[in-house]
């Protein structure tokens, strides 16, 4: 019984040891870490693009000597 | 690394990882630890510069190697680029984990040994590009900055992998622990930060394979 008890208590006590850590919950759950994920896209998708380009680029100079 | 070049799939693949380890990383749960909190979510872009930095670097001394066997100039290009990216993935690292240090262990540089190994061994990269520098002789160049490459390389495995693990570090997985033992359980970090070290490292590829046909370009122009 006493094992119990004391079984119960713990599992409590490492409920409440995790409710202490302080975590960003509040700002998650009024969306706003979309915000944060939608600029950091844009920003990604602006690299990948220039990267595509400078891709194309650089394969059309060595083209371009390939056939000199 | 010729098929690399001409290939672009693993360039989409870059893409969706990255765009996927944004979202994932940014709302998947995470493991609420003391300390760490929400700041648990930087393993999916601190860390990966290291794995990445570790992979070119891994890349830039196999084709050092293979410059040495058959002397043709592109290991050496190759070589050389994958190095350059290696560095620029390392230096990111370092400053990443700075300001992740600052808000964790209190500041920006506590001497942790995995710190300081790490700064040594980018500097022992950095000499790298010195070494280059100073010979003016194109062959002997190559020689032997590939041979201080390989030696590079292998003096960065002790000092990331083994020393900072027989001292107390502020690292996890260090201080006699295996790696990663303190996020080891939880599958919704490793869910995604294994496809971050892939898209991270693929990320820095792209450039360098970028960098490569430049340097490829004006070889041929000076063959020419």
């Amino acid at each position: 019984m006493l094992k119990y008890i004391f079984g119960i208590l713990m599992l409590i006590g490492t409920q409440f040891a995790h409710a202490q850590v302080e975590m960003a919950d509040d700002f998650r759950g009024e969306g706003k870490i979309y915000v944060v994920i939608a600029i950091i896209l844009v920003i990604l998708a602006g690299f990948f693009f220039l990267l595509f380009k400078l891709d194309k680029r650089s394969k059309r100079l060595e083209r371009e000597i390939e056939e000199k | 690394m010729g098929y690399l070049l001409k290939k672009d799939w693993w360039k989409w693949l870059c893409v969706v990882l990255l765009t996927y380890t944004v979202i994932g990383g940014l709302l998947f749960p995470v493991p609420k630890l003391p300390i760490l909190n929400e700041t648990i979510r930087s393993l999916h872009f601190h860390v990966p510069m290291w794995f990445g930095m570790i992979l070119l670097f891994l890349g830039s001394v196999i084709h050092a190697i293979k410059h040495l066997r058959t002397g043709e100039i592109k290991y050496d290009i190759y070589s050389f680029q994958l190095a350059n990216m290696g560095i620029a993935f390392g230096v990111l690292g370092i400053l990443t984990g700075m300001i992740w240090a600052n808000f964790t262990w209190g500041e920006p540089w506590s001497n942790d040994p995995k710190q300081n190994a790490s700064a040594i061994s980018l500097l022992i990269y950095l000499a790298y590009f010195v070494l280059r520098g100073s010979i003016q002789d194109e062959q002997q160049r190559n020689r032997i900055s590939a041979v201080f490459n390989i030696f590079a390389f292998f003096l960065m495995i002790p000092l990331l992998f083994i020393l900072p693990r027989m001292s107390d570090s502020l690292h996890p997985g260090n201080g006699g622990n295996p790696g990663f033992n303190a996020y080891d359980l939880d599958s919704n970090l490793r869910k995604v930060f294994y496809l971050a070290v892939i898209g991270w490292t693929l990320l820095g590829y792209w450039i360098t394979t970028i960098a490569i046909r430049l340097s490829l370009t004006k070889q041929k122009l000076e063959d020419a």
